[in-house]
């Protein structure tokens, strides 16, 4: 079962950036906002599987998982504070939270294979979402430099991941 | 033994120095990694030389050639390695193995 929630906030991202439905598009203050939130919810639902599975290339993957999204985001705390930004609630980063939060409690309820496959899966949808919303939204709309470059590194990354993931999900089938 | 004269020996011995490059002092090169990048690889490696991987990243990556070697690069720390096989090593990041090189060692 793939859980698709993220995508909606995703994109409701889209949504607040662009041009085309004559919305303004995010501020850097929001941006950094959704991004954030963006990977400290990938860090939880990690956590959540390292602590429900016993599949060592899953806890290999979520390990990963917290490590760069954690590292991004302290990455990304220096940054807005050097830049004297505060990151700005806003709906993209409210949608993405509460979505989050019902597929956690979905995941909850699972164990074992079950589990995996869901959590994998999550994380291949997930990290596509993520990167489409990065791609074509969020680093267009930045305007600071060192912000530009900071989503950049993490496209990058979060691509890498999409791919670790969609090799560990085609593995559990 | 016929001794060379002096100036000959000298002169004898930059000939030496200039058609031996395998005989000069291992040369250290440090490679820079950033923005989930490999930087520019040295051209010219021999057995022997160092490489210093310099991982300015914020992420701990590896550089990694199976069988081969295996170094680990937590964030924003620099490891030396030095380089003990002739040949052609395709390497990645075990962690982002869409970060990739080739190192080229001759002797």
């Amino acid at each position: 079962m793939i859980y698709k929630l993220p995508a909606a906030a995703i994109a409701a991202a889209m949504v607040i950036a662009g041009p085309a439905y004559g919305v303004d598009a995010p501020n850097d203050a929001q941006i950094a906002h959704i991004a954030y939130t963006a990977g400290s919810i990938d860090v939880a639902a990690a956590k959540q599987a390292l602590a429900k599975s016993h599949n060592a290339a899953v806890r290999e993957f979520a390990s990963e998982m917290v490590r760069d999204h954690e590292a991004v985001n302290m990455k990304a705390l220096e940054l807005v504070k050097a830049l004297k930004v505060t990151p700005q609630d806003n709906p993209t980063s409210q949608a993405l939270s509460e979505a989050a939060g019902e597929t956690m409690s979905k995941l909850a309820a699972l164990d074992g294979a079950a589990f995996d496959k869901a959590y994998v899966d999550n994380e291949v949808s997930y990290h596509k979402t993520v990167n489409a919303a990065l791609q074509s939204a969020l680093i267009p709309s930045a305007h600071n430099a060192q912000l530009k470059s900071l989503l950049e590194t993490g496209l990058t990354l979060f691509r890498e991941h999409q791919m670790h993931a969609e090799h560990l999900a085609s593995d559990l089938d | 033994m016929r001794r060379l004269c002096p100036p000959f020996a000298a002169a004898a011995w930059a000939l030496l120095s200039i058609a031996c490059p395998a005989a000069a002092a291992p040369h250290e090169y440090r490679v820079v990694v950033d923005k989930m990048k490999f930087g520019a690889l040295p051209a010219d490696l021999h057995k022997g030389d160092v490489i210093v991987w310099d991982n300015r990243d914020m992420f701990r990556h590896s550089a990694t050639a199976k069988g081969k070697f295996d170094v680990d690069l937590p964030a924003g720390k620099a490891v030396r390695m030095r380089i003990t096989s002739i040949g052609s090593f395709p390497f990645v990041c075990k962690y982002h193995p869409g970060m990739k090189g080739v190192l080229k060692v001759s002797k």
